[in-house]
């Protein structure tokens, strides 16, 4: 069973007397643990498949399975629960709370998972731990650098056990080293059996995913590996390691 | 997620919202502390009324029945009343005999007059005629001197007891007792001192008064006066037995045909309480109603200041919901916010009002009584005003579509 199916999903805005037509009828399956890009230029309709995809909005046709359940017909509660569990996003721009300081942006999504305060603190400490920044926990978004702040908005996105993570414009605000170190972080947990889906127009971001999916008008241009999925595909089927241990990102 | 837990992380987002706009909390809050002191300090004064008023009906005694022509807090047919047939001495000696279930029975009369000493005089004084009785049933304790014997009062004996009031002004060296004070030109002799009593509902002065027995009122002060005859019951609880005793015996005295209705009535102290919670009751409520207007206008600025905060915080909310805050979780953080400074505010209102209630009642003689049920309810009414006044901003932030409110800068 694929981890994400959609069928014929299509996503209308009504802006005074026009409808725009932001996604059209687009239907595709991305698997458990894949790592996939997601390009098109800007008005695309890339960052509404994004949010679709993410259950921050609700599409106006077709069907949308995240994990064998139906997400399209969801209440705002339901689809608050999924966003909760199943889905971890990584913004653009980093959409940390300016007043909390790491530690507290980190443990938000277990404030809202209903953990119980000592258990989160541990599993927030665990995560930030876990992409170096162990040191910074009391720090406040404005008292870290951009590539930290990144690192602080993964270690948020990955604290809840996701099954998706979800990226907008990763590398959008970075400059190019602590991009790369991004992309690097993705590439590990790829390769720890995370389900990476990156929305980007950067074509050297994309070539770091083993698959593209390119969005035109509202509707898939193409879907096609790229040269590291081909190799990987080419090295046998290799099931993704997932009993070793989490990656640790150095500063 | 827990209600309790949104709260838990509500209060920790709220306070660190407070602090981060102090100033602006500061001054809506301002509005708040305002209605808080007003609707507090209107409080005081009711309750300070109501307990003056209590202990001024306790000195009446719960327990006591005043016979007399008139009902008492009665305003219509006083014609009628006054046609009635006077209560005479006779009727007293008489209910005395045949009431078995009074403890202790004293006709009593009352005037005004004018008392003098060598050169010092009062007007308006409140001269009540009384006897040996009237002690146990008025409760009155003396600071000198002795009340009026069996024989002061058979014998009409031209003896006094002076109120606090009069004793101090007239005495302030010497002791009263054995002088000569004139009350409405006939001389009398002071035997004793009323303890102080303080004031009836805040406005009469008890302790501006002079007894004398009640035989020797009716020589020297009026020609025919209107007695009442008190009666303490022997047992409170069984005041209706009393009651329907005393009638009885009145109706007898007075030579009340069967059928017609009493030419006398009964009155006890619960009139008086009654006419007071129906009339003191009112003015309060009229009372709390407008100093609560100011409280409206207070919540009308948190509202305000609440939408601000909702519409600044669209970013931070978007946040939230992407990281899975359910509608509810968004609405109780908007409502504690509110309601943290509206808390605030009614803290500082009775920081306030607390001490200036002491002032009031310190140095105004206007009665103003601080008590802890005022301090609940204007903590309560704080925190109402801030959810009531904080929904509707609340409930916008909690509606918003996640991926707009994300959108926002």
């Amino acid at each position: 069973m694929p981890l994400i199916q959609i069928r014929n999903l299509a996503r209308r805005y009504v802006m005074g007397a026009d409808t725009v037509h932001a996604l059209r009828g687009v239907s595709l399956e991305i698997d458990r643990g894949e790592y996939v890009a997601i390009m098109g230029p800007s008005g695309s309709g890339k960052s509404t498949l994004m949010n679709l995809l993410g259950c921050l909005d609700s599409p106006s046709e077709g069907s949308y399975d995240l994990n064998g359940k139906s997400v399209a017909r969801m209440s705002d509660n339901e689809l608050a629960e999924i966003r909760n569990h199943e889905i971890g996003f990584v913004f653009q721009s980093f959409n940390l709370l300016p007043r909390s300081d790491a530690l507290h942006n980190v443990e938000l999504p277990l404030v809202y998972a209903g953990i119980p305060r000592t258990k989160r603190r541990e599993q927030a400490r665990k995560a930030l731990a876990n992409v170096g920044l162990q040191d910074r926990m009391t720090h406040r978004p404005n008292e870290l650098s951009g590539g930290q702040r990144q690192r602080v908005a993964v270690a948020r996105a990955l604290v809840n056990n996701p099954s998706i993570i979800l990226a907008d414009e990763p590398t959008g605000n970075l400059d190019s080293r602590t991009g790369t170190d991004i992309l690097n972080l993705f590439e590990q947990l790829s390769r720890h059996g995370n389900t990476i889906i990156v929305v980007t127009h950067e074509e050297d971001v994309a070539q770091h995913a083993r698959r593209i999916i390119r969005i035109r008008d509202g509707l898939i241009a193409s879907d096609e590996a790229t040269e590291r999925g081909k190799t990987a595909a080419t090295a046998s089927h290799q099931r993704p390691v997932a009993d070793s241990a989490p990656p640790v990102i150095g500063a | 997620m827990t209600i309790l837990a949104d709260i838990g992380e509500s209060a920790v987002i709220a306070w660190s919202s407070v602090r981060a706009n102090k100033l602006r909390s500061g001054l809506t809050t301002l509005g708040v502390v305002i209605g808080i002191v007003t609707v507090t300090l209107m409080g005081t004064a009711i309750n300070g009324i109501n307990s003056a008023f209590r202990k001024s009906i306790s000195s009446m005694g719960a327990d006591v029945l005043f016979v007399g022509r008139f009902p008492w807090m009665a305003f219509e047919d006083y014609r009628t009343y006054r046609n009635r047939k006077e209560i005479s001495l006779t009727d007293a000696r008489e209910v005395e005999r045949q009431v078995s279930s009074a403890v202790a029975v004293a006709p009593q009369s009352d005037g005004n007059g004018t008392v003098i000493y060598e050169r010092r005089r009062a007007n308006g004084v409140w001269i009540n005629g009384n006897t040996e009785q009237s002690l146990t049933i008025r409760g009155l304790a003396l600071s000198q001197g002795r009340w009026f014997s069996a024989t002061d009062i058979s014998s009409a004996r031209p003896v006094c007891v002076l109120g606090a009031f009069l004793a101090e002004g007239f005495f302030p060296q010497e002791s009263p007792l054995g002088k000569k004070v004139r009350v409405n030109d006939t001389r009398y002799e002071v035997i004793g001192v009323i303890e102080k009593q303080g004031s009836f509902l805040g406005a009469w002065n008890q302790d501006n008064q002079v007894v004398i027995p009640v035989t020797r009122f009716q020589f020297d002060q009026q020609m025919r006066p209107d007695y009442q005859i008190a009666i303490k019951a022997s047992d409170p609880t069984q005041l209706a037995e009393t009651v329907e005793e005393v009638r009885a015996v009145m109706r007898r005295l007075r030579k009340v045909p069967p059928g017609k209705p009493d030419d006398f009535a009964i009155n006890q102290q619960d009139v008086f309480v009654k006419f007071f919670m129906a009339f003191g009751g009112t003015i309060g409520l009229v009372g709390l109603f407008i100093t609560g207007l100011s409280l409206i206008v207070g919540g009308i600025g948190i509202m305000n200041i609440m939408f601000v905060s909702v519409t600044e915080r669209t970013k931070e909310i978007g946040i939230r919901k992407a990281l899975g805050a359910k509608k509810r979780s968004i609405l109780i953080q908007f409502l504690i916010e509110a309601a943290t400074i509206t808390l605030g505010a009614g803290f500082l209102g009775i920081g306030i009002a607390w001490p200036a209630t002491i002032a009031i009642d310190r140095y105004t003689g206007f009665a103003a009584e601080m008590s802890w049920w005022i301090l609940a309810i204007a903590l309560f009414v704080s925190v109402l005003t801030g959810v009531v006044a904080g929904f509707i901003p609340a409930l916008r932030a909690a509606r918003m579509n996640p991926v707009d409110a994300l959108r926002a800068d």
